[in-house]
């Protein structure tokens, strides 16, 4: 069901003649939301936000953990691993590598341990640049590993979810890291351990139908977009127009699937308080 | 049919055929009692899962199905097989008291995915599917997942967590439609056949690459499928296993289960 999410994105990247990754590379950039053309360093200052409408840009991998990690206590886990091409698709391995080159990350997710305000955790970061953040098998294997240190360390977990669902090129085993992330999950609950589960826009398809959607506390970012089924497969299903604001952070806290919606600026301390909040419970 | 070798469209075709046998069918053949119950005690009684008890000899059973309409009434009435949360819900509500009446799972799987609806969305549709396999996965009871048709996306492995998944011979599973894949992956939805063959989405592949534990061929008998006998052999294979996994205790069951997903997909170490 990521499908249509995809397509949707194509339909705005055109219709906004946007890119879809991140913060464009130069020195200027227009904003998606006013059209305003941006100075880059002055958005990268204020947290990727458009200083003119407020708009959220979606972050880089490494612009989140500046974000929300304590500086110098990132250490990423030593998981190297790439996806054994399980449909046998031609062009996928390419697609990989240049992606790699472009966007500096290994894969659509990065996992480790870090601080918020001197409190360890084990984070999760997704990044939209890479495949739309689909999760694949490597998506998926780094999640449940990332949970299964969160149990042996006994830490609190957060991930933070940007994806359009399962990664299509994976097929079938895609559609398993479901299963296997919600599993893991189920063993972290036991433990009785934390995990937050942050949604940035846009999260949908087999992500939320799984991990994102199974934290003890689940927070979002003002406006993004959220849901399983994407826009178009809907409107093609049903035949009539989406309601205003559908599948909206603000939509999702409406109808009770999310706790509270969080202010980029405000994220940090958000989660760092939630911690302090589940602390002192431990058996 | 089996002597002749089928394209992988050809079986999406046959998976797909509005003739070919339903849950309620292998349900009503397979178990020598089987009563419906309904409800997710929330919202309401959502048709396109079926739920109820059952029984062969002296054990029983906690049945899960997705149900698509053996008519066009039917098929209104159970949205095409097409689950709303509701029914994941109800899935839930049945699992729980399967464990605490210890209850072996049998679900049965066939649909094209969970329905993509504005009511749907409203209530939580990705929460209910993620729900339903959490909970699937901690269950203290043995569970067997049979696809009998169309196993598509997140809908159909929301009640697909199981410690044996069974595959009938001409089914498919996948995580989209051919058709959905091809226009993603190729901006093309009229390659949906090539995508068919691409996806690995046959009992044959989908034993090869270990997502299924159990191909259930499809016996034939003047040109048609011998539904008794295929009955009749998946009755034999469900009670043999459940007997196999009724031998695990409690946490062995689960650990069972947990391996078998932990394990899904091979990578290569760097």
């Amino acid at each position: 069901m990521i499908v249509d999410k995809i397509k949707k994105r194509e339909v705005q990247a055109v219709k906004n003649k946007k890119s879809n990754v991140d913060i464009p590379v130069g020195k200027w950039l227009k904003c998606e939301q006013c059209g305003e053309i941006l100075y880059k360093e002055a958005v990268i200052k204020n947290l990727n936000i458009c200083p003119n409408c407020g708009y959220y840009f979606r972050m880089h991998i490494d612009r989140r953990l500046e974000l929300i990690i304590d500086e110098g206590t990132y250490e990423r886990f030593n998981l190297d691993i790439e996806t054994t091409n399980p449909l046998e698709l031609e062009d996928y391995p390419k697609k990989l590598k240049t992606l790699r080159e472009k966007t500096g990350l290994k894969e659509a997710v990065a996992c480790g341990t870090g601080n918020i305000n001197g409190e360890k955790i084990v984070i999760c970061i997704m990044d939209s640049g890479f495949l739309m953040g689909s999760m694949g098998v490597v998506v998926g294997e780094k999640i449940t590993y990332s949970i299964e240190q969160a149990i042996k360390q006994k830490l609190p977990l957060v991930i933070f979810s940007v994806s359009g669902g399962a990664r299509m090129q994976e097929g079938i085993i895609s559609l398993m890291q479901m299963a296997k992330t919600t599993s893991a999950l189920t063993k972290l609950d036991e433990a009785g351990l934390l995990y937050i589960s942050v949604l940035t826009d846009p999260t949908y398809g087999g992500v939320t139908a799984s991990f994102a959607s199974l934290g003890d506390i689940i927070l979002a970012e003002p406006k993004a977009m959220i849901g399983f089924a994407g826009q178009r497969v809907i409107q093609q299903t049903i035949g009539e127009s989406l309601p205003e604001g559908f599948q909206t952070a603000e939509f999702l806290l409406e109808h009770g699937f999310i706790d509270k919606i969080v202010e980029r600026k405000d994220l940090k301390d958000t989660i760092y308080k939630l911690i302090m909040f589940h602390k002192g419970g431990e058996k | 049919m089996p002597s002749v070798k089928l394209s992988a469209w050809e079986i999406v075709e046959i998976a797909r055929n509005p003739k070919r046998k339903t849950s309620l069918d292998y349900i009503n053949e397979i178990f020598d009692d089987f009563m419906e119950l309904h409800g997710d005690r929330n919202f309401k009684d959502d048709k396109a899962i079926v739920c109820g008890l059952a029984r062969i000899e002296n054990q029983n059973y906690t049945i899960i199905a997705e149900q698509k309409g053996r008519s066009t009434k039917e098929n209104i009435e159970r949205n095409f097989g097409m689950p709303n949360p509701e029914s994941y819900r109800k899935a839930i509500r049945f699992m729980k008291q399967a464990e605490k009446f210890k209850r072996p799972v049998i679900t049965f799987i066939d649909t094209k995915g969970a329905y993509p609806g504005i009511g749907a969305e409203e209530r939580g549709q990705g929460e209910a599917i993620a729900s339903s396999m959490f909970e699937m996965a901690k269950l203290k009871v043995p569970v067997i997942s049979i696809v009998i048709g169309e196993g598509s996306s997140g809908g159909a492995l929301a009640i697909g967590v199981a410690n044996k998944v069974f595959m009938l011979e001409n089914a498919v599973y996948s995580i989209l439609s051919p058709e959905g894949y091809s226009s993603i992956l190729w901006k093309d939805s009229s390659r949906y056949k090539e995508a068919a063959e691409k996806m690995k989405l046959t009992a044959k592949d989908l034993y090869d690459l270990k997502v299924i534990d159990k191909i259930i061929k499809e016996p034939q008998k003047n040109g048609e499928v011998d539904f008794e006998k295929l009955a009749n052999n998946l009755k034999k294979e469900i009670i043999s296993s459940i007997n196999e996994l009724k031998k695990l205790d409690d946490k062995n069951i689960v650990q069972n289960r947990y391996e078998k997903f932990r394990n899904m997909g091979e990578y290569i170490k760097l």
